[in-house]
């Protein structure tokens, strides 16, 4: 049985405000959580097969060039060495998210340095690390271009928007800011580095794998492989972290099923932490110039936003940075302008929030120029420019909570503390400060399909191959199951990441939850529908509650109704409300640093983020959702940066000693509101994504907070010691 | 080569390369894979392991090194049935998202505890004579060789508070 909606209408029941259960929206613990905690839950490289070789890539030494042989031969001389492969298959760059077919291959084309280039197969890791090493290969190089500004910009045509006239309007304007900032390449940093283990039955794989969207990977496997997907098998059941590092399958997946193919056993492949950096994803650098410009009372007239990105030559993944500038704010005269270099550096692609997790944070710093330009304050100033319509399109907003979030935040932060004078507030050798950013992501609903089985002993089964990347997804969908159907969460079984159930819409975009819940909650309402046919009953009409069926003044176990299991497969695909409106998130940032006046350390002392993302499914872990998004906000304010060498490319600082991830000690007790919302377009459920809407402009608030502090504008990412420093009085 | 290790109470005799380290002894020849390889170069703390009662980063030592040490991993330290308190809180606290780096956060809290106990101090410390009081700062200070990525340091300091509450 199935049950289908594609969101034409906005659905403005609200069913899981009439239901009783009383689980939604609860701050309901993971049920996850004890395999967690006790290191039973099972990761990529993990449940390893009896027999099973290990495989180490080895990689190219330059940024261009042409691979002309490997000496695998002589290695298979040293102990333990089982195969040795490379060749057109292999993969050349990780698959991009959704990508759905096999990315660039082959490894005779040196694209970047580091890409893999052979697997060495031994029967231990250290014999295989051991005779990676050793490899010989015979490497053709050429001069490729490796910095963005040397390679120059293509401009593509589709990716430009423009209306009305920003240079008059800029000429006309009562005020304007002309603003130039930098961000460096990010890596995700995903606490698992990529691992596969792949075994061969006959024809058919599995492969064990640390993958955010096996619904798209089994055909991107497949596709690279040769093979038919309906012979491959994923298993994702825990992902220790994505960030859009593992949306797309990367080398390490396609090099493990092509070893346990040649050498008749499986094989387990792990990344290393500096492959992780240099072979699977990075966020690419961005220059971006803002132009604002305002009438007499502080209303916007224009905005202009340039970005300028860089990827390999053959990818068609460009950071779309000015994805929120069309609608965030009002305005007539628009300019979008988005550029693209080709350059021979680690292959960029999606890291937590692409676009609006540096775009919206620099066009933040410019309204923040901007309110202190016009001596106006700052939440003053945004208040005064959301728009009651997309000022770009025309079309209404789904629902709009910017206004609502700053002043909430207004309020709660003690923004009425804050000294709109620079440097006016000290503590010993610390400087004080307070800064804020408007937060705002696109809301999109993917297509996804959930089984949902519910037993006459009452309890359910819900089976489709969405992940938990730490995003709470066993937690959520055992909530609008249990909801729906009259359940307690412990009776309410979740079984993710296996590609053999439904395709779920997979994690990103923070889309997961909202696409694969609202397919359980579609196969849930079926199922109460089939009940109530029982009773000849409308399913509106009849109380699902802690296992019993309330209809009228009866009240009967579910096992009085049913005698056998209902299975039902819900199913969502996107439809008008996806394009009739304009959906979004939205929210507010609020930091305090001090800056130490002598050495230019910033300490974040406080942060308060207000978020609406609809109707909010786990009060707990959406919480936590948000406390990530801030965090990596420290890091891309403060730490957080890639160093390529000019030269070739190569990532310098390519492990966590040397690319700084914000640790517990730089991360105090984050204040986190939820705003109560419900999102009547988005979905049934009435609840948009918030995995990625607390990066959005983070990293904003910290460096206004920096300004407001120090006077200092860094606006060359991130504003590290040496940059604040040079900005501060030699005397301190 | 031969090594015995003592691993929650118990002993296994491992037939092994040198060169393997403690951390894949107990991941890759043990099936022990609750501990967790995050970076292998000891700047993620997710390998942490307690020996001899004392947190260390198990991928910067090799299994050789280890013969008739007493080796702690996250699996000795509660089990789903029976947490221990910091377990517990980790849960109630959501003191993790992926949980990948969990059991090193807890592994690494569970000896910390005990180090704050035998009044050692940290770099926060103020008065480095006096048995230091584990305010959030001093907790949040002994986490920081555990990273995550996730960024739920705001409840792993929540979490091991009431934790240290409990046991006091």
């Amino acid at each position: 049985m199935t049950a289908y909606l594609k969101m034409d209408e906005p659905d403005h029941r609200r069913r899981l405000d009439e239901t009783v259960q009383g689980i939604i929206g609860t701050a309901m613990d993971r049920p996850d959580g004890a395999a967690k905690v006790t290191g039973t839950a099972i990761y990529a490289h993990e449940d390893q097969p009896k027999g099973m070789a290990h495989g180490v890539f080895a990689r190219a030494p330059v940024a261009k060039g042409t691979l002309t042989r490997i000496d695998g031969e002589k290695l298979r001389a040293l102990p333990g060495v089982l195969a040795v492969l490379s060749g057109p298959k292999f993969l050349r760059n990780p698959a991009q998210g959704g990508a759905n077919e096999a990315p660039v291959q082959g490894s005779e084309t040196i694209a970047y340095l580091g890409q893999p280039i052979a697997l060495v197969v031994a029967e231990t890791f250290e014999q295989a690390r051991h005779a990676a090493h050793m490899l010989e290969m015979e490497i053709t190089s050429e001069d490729g271009l490796i910095n963005p500004e040397d390679a120059g910009y293509e401009t593509p045509e589709d990716q430009q928007d423009s209306q009305g006239d920003l240079e008059q309007a800029m000429r006309d304007a009562a005020r304007s800011v002309d603003v130039t900032y930098t961000t460096p390449s990010h890596n995700s940093g995903a606490m698992e580095p990529h691992a596969s283990i792949a075994a061969w039955d006959g024809d058919r794989l599995t492969l064990r794998g640390s993958y955010q969207m096996p619904n798209y990977n089994q055909y991107e496997l497949a596709d690279s492989l040769g093979v038919e997907p309906e012979n491959v098998r994923i298993l994702a059941p825990f992902v220790g972290g994505g960030f859009g590092s593992k949306l797309g399958i990367a080398p390490e997946a396609v090099a493990a099923a092509l070893a346990a193919r040649e050498v008749g056993r499986p094989v387990g492949v792990a990344l290393t932490r500096q492959q992780v950096f240099e072979a699977t994803m990075r966020r690419s650098e961005s220059r971006q110039r803002v132009r604002l410009c305002v009438d007499s009372e502080g209303r916007l007239t224009g905005i202009g936003h340039e970005a300028y990105v860089s990827n390999l030559p053959d990818e068609e993944f460009s950071e779309p940075v000015t994805q929120a500038t069309p609608f965030l704010y009002a305005g007539a005269h628009r300019v979008i302008g988005h550029h693209i270099a080709r350059v021979h550096r680690t292959c960029a692609g999606s890291v937590r929030a692409p676009g609006e997790s540096i775009g919206v944070t620099v066009l933040e710093n410019a309204m923040d120029e901007l309110a202190h330009d016009l001596k106006i304050d700052p939440i003053e100033l945004r208040l005064k420019n959301i728009p009651d319509k997309n000022p770009t399109s025309g079309l209404p907003f789904s629902s709009h909570t910017l206004a609502q979030a700053l002043k909430t935040g207004r309020d709660r932060f003690g923004w009425d503390q804050r000294n709109p004078e620079p440097r006016s507030r000290r503590e010993g050798e610390w400087l004080l400060g307070m800064g804020m950013a408007s937060a705002v992501r696109v809301n999109i609903l993917s297509e996804a399909r959930a089984r949902v089985t519910l037993s006459p002993g009452g309890t359910a089964l819900v089976e489709t191959d969405m992940t938990d990347i730490g995003t709470g997804t066993y937690a959520i969908l055992t909530q609008i199951c249990g909801e729906m159907l009259g359940l307690a969460g412990d009776k309410v079984i979740v079984s993710l990441g296996d590609t053999d159930h439904p395709h779920g819409p997979g994690s990103g975009g923070s889309w997961g939850a909202a696409s694969s819940g609202t397919a359980v909650f579609l196969a849930c309402q079926k199922i109460r529908a089939e009940v109530a046919k029982k009773l000849d009953a409308d399913e509106a009409d009849l109380t699902f509650k802690d296992g019993t069926i309330i209809y009228g003044n009866r009240q009967a176990p579910l096992s009085d109704l049913i005698d056998q299991e209902i299975a039902v497969e819900g199913h969502v695909e996107p439809g008008k409300t996806s394009d009739e409106v304009t959906q979004a998130t939205y929210g507010a940032h609020f930091a305090e640093v001090a800056v130490n006046a002598v050495t230019g350390e910033t300490r974040v002392r406080r942060m308060l983020g207000v978020f609406a993302a609809g109707r909010i499914l786990n009060a707990k872990t959406a919480r936590s959702q948000c406390l990530g998004g801030m965090t990596f906000g420290i890091g891309m304010a403060l730490t957080e940066e890639i160093a390529h060498d000019p030269r070739d490319g190569h990532i310098v600082n390519h492990d966590f000693a040397e690319y700084h991830l914000p640790v517990n000690a730089d991360v105090p007790q984050l204040d986190v509101v939820l705003l109560e919302e419900r999102d009547d377009y988005a979905n049934p459920l009435q609840a948009k994504g918030i995995g990625e809407l607390g990066i959005c402009g983070a990293a904003a608030a910290i460096t206004n907070a920096i300004f407001n502090a120090t006077g200092v504008r860094v606006r060359d990412y991130p504003a590290t010691l040496d940059k604040v420093l040079a900005g501060l009085p030699q005397k301190a | 080569m031969q090594t015995q290790l003592k691993i929650n109470g118990t002993e296994h005799d491992l037939d092994h390369d040198p060169r393997v380290s403690l951390l894949d002894a107990l991941r890759n020849h043990l099936n022990l894979t609750g501990t967790k390889k995050g970076c292998d170069h000891g700047q993620c703390g997710a390998c942490t392991v307690l020996l001899n009662g004392r947190r260390i980063n198990s991928c910067l030592t090799l299994a050789c090194m280890h013969d008739g040490d007493e080796i702690t991993t996250i699996e000795g330290i509660g089990t789903p049935e029976e947490l221990s308190p910091l377990q517990t809180a980790f849960i109630e606290h959501d003191g993790f998202q992926c949980g990948y780096c969990t059991p090193g956060q807890i592994c690494s809290a569970t000896a910390m505890l005990e180090e704050a106990r035998q009044g050692w101090p940290s770099h926060v410390t103020v008065d480095v004579t006096t048995s230091p009081e584990l305010t959030d700062t001093e907790i949040a200070e002994r986490m920081s060789g555990n990273l995550c990525r996730c960024s739920a340091y705001p409840n792993i300091v929540d979490a091991i508070r009431q934790a240290a509450g409990k046991s006091a």
